[in-house]
């Protein structure tokens, strides 16, 4: 899922000092999972912000709400009705899901409220880490179903490097090393020849190469 | 054992500190309260193993939420006791309302005209 962190208030009170309404739109998607902005997490901003216009004798209005996904439009539209009676949004949304509400209400002043930071998994609650980077060309078959694009600090093809030490990565010692996992896993599996074949250059052209990507599926289009 | 302690507390049970949210604590603020203190069992005696641990991280973050909003986040407190230690309970109780006291009353309350400044008091 995608995984964000919530912005420090003092950036967000900066963004809305000026208004006098404002909505704070959660999503029930993956940012309620990761606890930076669900409804939950919506209600507390809603409140510290009242709680901060209030104590410096300003009238404001500040409203929350969460939908179910703000990467569909259908339910974006559930704000159609509202929208307009409030000075800017505050979105909670992952950055795909700020950028739509944006798009879909393009008069609507939209400042987001948490930093989108990667693809991962919920290690234990309070504690996530990255497993994807949505390259466009999955090559987990071949590694052992540990990516090496996003373990791999240094997203080699052909690991470990010289850096490896221990199990760890020379960026961090927290941070495993990635081919590690892929040997580890591959000694698992009984695969360990497929070190035998060095992996060919990866091809980068469904990833930014061509800039902004888009998906079209026949297949489901009518 | 007739303890005394302030009458202007107002106490709201709960089943374990782990039910109280950054929420409930906030809301008491945008109602008017001067200060929250949150009185749950020893580190370690929780029922649910871990209630009070979540209550201390959540009012860690209700304090700086206050300092941030520009209310002050030493009006929100969280104290660990037994059920056998009313005494201390009460000595608790008084020392959070002299503090208030201090404090004076939340700018919240100056703001919806539940409190007023004394004479030549200027805002903070």
């Amino acid at each position: 899922m995608i995984k964000a962190i919530p912005k420090p208030m003092e950036e967000i009170i900066n963004y809305v000092q000026d208004c006098t309404k404002l909505l704070i739109a959660g999503c029930d998607g993956c940012v309620t999972v990761c606890e930076a902005g669900g409804l939950k997490e919506a209600k507390v901003l809603a409140a510290a912000l009242r709680l901060y216009f209030t104590q410096g004798g300003r009238q404001a209005q500040v409203d929350e709400t969460s939908l179910t996904r703000q990467c569909e439009k259908e339910y974006l539209a559930q704000l159609s009705d509202r929208i307009d009676q409030y000075d800017a949004v505050v979105s909670l949304a992952c950055g795909v899901g700020i950028q739509h509400l944006a798009e879909i209400y393009d008069k609507k002043v939209v400042y987001p409220g948490v930093d989108t930071c990667f693809l991962g998994v919920n290690e234990e609650r309070g504690l996530y880490s990255e497993r994807c980077q949505a390259c466009g060309r999955c090559i987990l078959a071949e590694t052992g179903g540990v990516c090496p694009i996003a373990r791999c600090s240094k997203r080699m093809l052909n690991g470990p490097c010289g850096g490896s030490e221990g199990g760890k990565c020379e960026v961090s010692k927290d941070t495993p090393c990635g081919w590690e996992l892929i040997y580890e896993r591959l000694k698992t599996l009984g695969q360990l020849d497929r070190f035998e074949t060095p992996t060919v250059p990866k091809d980068w052209t469904t990833s930014r190469d061509g800039g902004p990507r888009k998906i079209v599926r026949e297949d489901l289009r009518i | 054992m007739r303890l005394q302690y302030p009458t202007n507390v107002r106490i709201i049970e709960v089943p374990c500190t782990g039910k109280v949210d950054i929420i409930h604590l906030l809301l008491a603020f945008e109602q008017g309260a001067d200060g929250v203190i949150v009185v749950g069992c020893m580190e370690g005696d929780c029922h649910y193993m871990a209630g009070n641990l979540y209550a201390k991280k959540r009012v860690q973050r209700v304090k700086e939420i206050l300092d941030r909003v520009g209310l002050g986040g030493e009006r929100v407190g969280m104290y660990n006791l037994s059920s056998g230690m009313g005494g201390r309970f009460a000595e608790i109780v008084r020392e959070m309302t002299n503090k208030i006291m201090e404090l004076g009353p939340s700018p919240i309350r100056f703001a919806k005209g539940t409190a007023v400044r004394a004479a030549g008091e200027v805002a903070a």
